[in-house]
């Protein structure tokens, strides 16, 4: 989230789409329920009418994948309507930038594309440069190689008939909700987008973001109260795994995971630190060689970082299509793995195409389990379809505490650091998951350091004990080190520090290893004043107490600032757009900022709005995406079209996908659009919730949402089993038949929607059924490699 | 000073967190279940399901509403119940809180039936295993020592609220002020003769049978005597429909 949980009762409009937020982010509905109170209005744009739906002020049906259609349609409407926030467009985003000559977008398909890589050659979509340096711009928005000149024409064809057409969304409907929330283009106005898995688990996964990102930008919706582009994080701490590092291509801190090519700390720091020739520019990622720095010395201790950086890791490419979640399965199945950790996750039905990644599996020579209960991923050597005598795969099974029988931290969506404190111990002195990594890591660096190896330093030299005491797993001293502390006496910014005593905030990080940091945006969490997450004062001004701020209680990243941008809410003079709901205010050189932590303590004016863009502003045209710097609309790899209206280009070009996977495209044996979700009664596979009986008593088994009409054509009744199909698998289902779910008309033909959720698997309870992940397919996003889960094409029979 | 449930259904989103939490506080035991083809389960309140969160699918012209009805003992202001009960004790009627309790005499009770059917919500179960008639006791344990009831304190939206009678009055009536602007039909159910004062955003019948006692207008013939004890317990509703 650019904001946080409470900032919701801020706002005016709240779009949700992409999410089912009351139901799996029940919580989430107290600030809902708020801002109605306030008079908000609330829209739910989903496949199916949902308690969600039920809730909202309007709701709008709309085929699954669709959606950049539906956002395309409503940057048009924004354009053409002229209902812009032009001050805030003019000066706080990219709007004004004149686009380079080699850029093209030609029937769906954008400058350098390269068929054989499925990739582009991103430098022909650079921005004209000026004699210093710094990008061209025309602040009347007149060039026609301006930015807003450009999204004025690739928009252009997105209008109302062919949206509907595509989507399936009335035009009465698609009218109402562009009015809705383009009214939030006032300067008092905010809107704001809960979004979640609804959005992000397609074949355009990031461009659905990235196009209602640059609807906020738009309507100046971004770094005010009740405004911001937020992301309903699914697992309570996986915004805190995000911000780990959790994946392949970054480091802590979203630093790059470092390449072959970078031979050298330098070279490194070179390709990532951006450098900009505008004074006004803040240009934050240019302290990118002390973050990094930093990093490596908090893993290596007595080592130079220059040293310490070969030591780390280097891939290949960033490509998500060579290393993401899917070609890992991939390559486990083409027996490209030895073992593998599944820890605290349950693969064999959490990830798309789950009859694939138990095959994947069973190639394996040894896999080790870390859950706190038995599942589906530590078993699935005796599952469906699968023949004991003839697997060779050595699992170990190691249960561990569960989150409350530990001490430690979590971050949650709004990206608070919030410290949590141990409840009760841990049955059979079960260990926590810090404790059995641990020692893991110890017991390896012990066998590297008597048998040595290829290249031992990595593993020998690692400053292990930074995360524990005594040889056991310390959750405090991890905390100070992801922190930083000082690692000699040395003087920064006129304050003298000694050797040990903790870094103030990441402003006080260095380059030469005098400082260690484990995640520079975590710098001021664990500080001389102590654990900042750990604080629970109310405590508040009365300007923070008016947007609901509570900057005493937890932490947040980063340096407790609770509104990422808030330095777009203010005009160039400082003076809040919204008076009323002011984040930030400038109240004179001697008393600076009043309100929130600001976007950087300069002066209004003296930098540019958004800091961490190299050239300060909002990127309405974005040029470091793989798959293209403006939103495009593309069918999801599974669609049930041929065509669409906007290019003759069907799918995303650079999506991830594997050739010798089928995919029905107006399949006649897989007419329907799938797609899957949660509930509020399990949580994730399942393993939690389903071996607790007051939740499976409510969500007994898995079940098949349809419509009377696909019921009819089929000849199925409520409540009977049915039997669902993909290209990958088949699974039984109950039947639901709910008017909450419609038929849509697309290019003139009815086209039937199906969901059912993806939390049960064959273990537990008996007679639940499985995963609905078996008939998921394995392709995904080009940037992040998420798979495109939420539109599939399958078929329903009775069983 | 007595207590009072108000829950106000325009802000239920049926997370169903107090039909869990019910079941936690009073360590009752999960039913088996199997999913019959709509998100409610169990089907139906029993003598190990005393709070029970009920779905209902509304549409008319083409506008869906989905109604959540989280259902449980009133809590009569004089409950008919009361007449049901031949052994004394089996029913306890809180003075202090005006909590309607069942207590474990119920088991000796004769005729355990007589209670639901004197009900004119319908609320009163029987337990298999203990034989006792079984319903919501308004946490009252929890109650006395100035703990909200588990389902209240569980909601997450406002829906659920509990405390002085007065209070709850005040509160329901802000309430229906507001949503009237959204629903024109909302009004509150029985405010007079409940201490479990609903908020309904359209026609209580919409949402399930039993939710008002005034069941007059669905049945026909002469009146039983939930029919009789429906109709004396609804002047509210006939003064603002």
């Amino acid at each position: 989230m650019t904001n946080h949980w409470i900032d919701i009762k801020n706002s005016d409009c709240i779009l949700i789409m992409g999410s089912n937020a009351a139901e799996n982010h029940p919580i989430s509905f107290k600030w809902v329920t708020r801002a109605q109170e306030n008079g908000a209005t609330v829209i739910h744009v989903d496949p199916r009418f949902t308690r969600t739906s039920a809730k909202a002020d309007m709701y709008a049906g709309i085929r699954s994948g669709a959606d950049i259609a539906v956002l395309g349609g409503m940057i048009k409407y924004i354009l053409e309507k002229d209902l812009i926030f032009k001050e805030y467009v003019v000066n706080y985003t990219n709007a004004s930038f004149i686009v380079g000559d080699d850029y093209k977008f030609d029937d769906g398909v954008f400058a350098g594309y390269d068929p054989k890589t499925k990739s582009y050659d991103k430098s022909q979509w650079a921005f004209a440069m000026d004699a210093d340096g710094n990008p061209q711009k025309d602040a009347t928005l007149q060039d026609p190689k301006c930015v807003y000149q450009m999204l004025k024409k690739h928009y252009d064809r997105y209008n109302m008939d062919e949206v509907s057409s595509i989507s399936g969304m009335g035009k009465a409907d698609l009218v109402k909700l562009y009015e809705t929330y383009a009214a939030t283009g006032k300067s008092d106005k905010a809107g704001t987008i809960m979004y979640a898995m609804g959005w992000t688990q397609h074949t355009v996964g990031v461009q659905n973001i990235r196009s209602m990102a640059m609807i906020q930008l738009l309507l100046g919706n971004i770094g005010i109260a009740g405004g911001g582009v937020n992301a309903l994080r699914g697992e309570s701490n996986v915004q805190g795994s995000t911000d780990h590092c959790l994946l392949y291509h970054i480091l802590p801190g979203y630093l790059k995971t470092p390449l072959a090519s970078q031979p050298t700390l330098a070279a490194y720091d070179k390709k990532y630190t951006p450098v900009s020739n505008d004074p006004k520019s803040a240009n934050w990622w240019s302290n990118y060689p002390k973050y990094s720095a930093s990093l490596i010395k908090s893993m290596w201790m007595d080592e130079d970082p220059k040293t310490a950086y070969n030591y780390l890791p280097k891939l290949e490419n960033h490509k998500a299509m060579d290393y993401s979640w899917l070609t890992l399965f991939d390559k486990m199945d083409d027996g490209q793995f030895k073992g593998f950790f599944a820890w605290g996750m349950n693969p064999a039905c959490s990830g798309a195409n789950a009859n694939k990644n138990r095959r994947a599996m069973g190639k394996l020579d040894w896999l080790v389990n870390v859950n706190i209960f038995p599942n589906e991923t530590a078993s699935f050597w005796e599952g469906p379809d699968m023949d004991p005598s003839k697997i060779k795969t050595e699992v170990f099974f190691l249960p561990c505490a569960v989150s409350i029988e530990k001490e430690g931290s979590i971050t949650n969506s709004g990206r608070w650091m919030q410290w949590r404190y141990k409840g009760p111990d841990a049955p059979n002195g079960l260990k926590p998951d810090g404790d059995l990594l641990y020692e893991l890591m110890h017991e390896i660096q012990e066998l590297y350091k008597k048998e040595g190896g290829a290249y031992p330093d990595p593993i020998t030299k690692l400053s292990w004990d930074g995360i524990a005491t005594n040889g056991v797993f310390d959750a405090h001293k991890t905390a100070k080190l992801i922190n930083g502390f000082f690692t000699k006496d040395i003087e920064v910014k006129g304050k003298k520090f000694k050797k040990g005593d903790q870094v103030p905030s990441f402003a006080y990080l260095q380059a030469d290893g005098s400082t260690c940091s484990g995640n520079w945006l975590y710098s001021n969490s664990y500080t001389a004043k102590g654990n900042m997450a750990a604080r629970r004062s109310l405590a508040q001004t009365e300007e923070q107490a008016n947007i609901g701020l509570f900057p005493n209680f937890s932490w947040c990243w980063p340096v407790n600032r609770r509104i990422l941008y808030n330095r777009a809410s203010v005009d160039l003079k400082g003076n809040p757009y919204n008076p009323k709901k002011a984040v930030i205010k400038w109240t004179g050189p001697k008393t600076k900022w009043q309100g929130d932590v600001p976007d950087g303590g300069w002066a209004p004016d003296a930098r540019y709005a958004f800091i961490m863009r190299k050239h300060g502003f909002g990127q309405l045209y974005g040029p470091g995406r793989a798959d293209g710097p403006l939103p495009e609309y593309y069918e999801p790899l599974e669609c049930p079209v041929k065509s669409h209206p906007f290019s003759g280009t069907l799918h995303n070009p650079t999506a991830l996908s594997y050739d010798n996977e089928e995919k029905a495209v107006c399949d006649p044996r897989y007419p329907l659009v799938g797609t899957t979700y949660r509930v509020t009664e399990h949580w994730q596979t399942g393993v939690m919730t389903r071996n607790q009986e007051w939740l499976t008593e409510m969500e007994p088994q898995v079940f098949v949402e349809m419509s009377p009409e696909l019921a009819e054509l089929r000849g199925i009744n409520n409540g009977d089993k049915v039997t669902v199909d993909s290209l990958r698998g088949s699974i039984w289902a109950k039947a639901i038949i709910t008017k909450r779910l419609k038929p849509f008309a697309i290019q003139g033909v009815t086209v039937h929607q199906i969901g059912l959720p993806w939390h049960f698997g064959w273990t537990w309870p008996k007679n639940g059924g499985d995963s609905a992940n078996i008939l998921t397919p394995s392709v995904g996003d080009p940037n992040t490699g998420i798979p495109e889960t939420k539109a599939f094409m399958v078929n329903v029979r009775k069983a | 000073m007595s207590k009072t449930f108000f829950i106000d259904l325009t802000k239920c989103t049926a997370c169903r967190g107090c039909q869990v939490a019910c079941k936690q506080w009073k360590k009752l035991p999960a039913e088996k279940t199997e999913n019959w083809g709509s998100h409610q389960n169990p089907k139906d309140l029993s003598g190990v399901t005393l709070k029970l969160v009920r779905f209902n699918e509304v549409e008319e012209d083409g506008k869906m509403q989905w109604l959540f009805f989280p259902e449980q003992c009133r809590h009569c202001i004089d409950p008919p119940c009361l007449d049901a009960m031949t052994v004394p004790g089996s029913i306890m009627h809180d003075q202090e809180t005006g909590a309607v309790v069942y207590t474990d005499l119920t088991m000796k009770e004769k005729d355990k039936e007589a209670f639901r059917d004197s009900c004119p919500y319908d609320i009163p179960r029987i337990n298999a295993e203990t034989g006792a008639v079984v319903k919501c006791d308004m946490c009252i344990d929890r109650v006395k020592i100035g703990l909200l009831p588990a389902c209240v304190k569980t909601c997450p939206t406002g829906a659920m609220n509990f405390g002085d009678r007065d209070d709850m009055l005040t509160l329901a009536n802000e309430r229906l002020v507001k949503a009237q602007k959204k629903f024109p039909n909302a009004e509150l159910i029985d405010a007079d003769d409940v201490r479990v004062v609903y908020l309904v955003q359209t026609d209580a019948d919409s949402y399930y049978q039993f939710l008002s006692a005034d069941a007059s207008s669905i049945q026909k013939g002469p009146l039983s005597r939930k029919q009789f004890l429906a109709k004396l317990g609804s002047p509210i509703k006939r003064m603002s429909s």
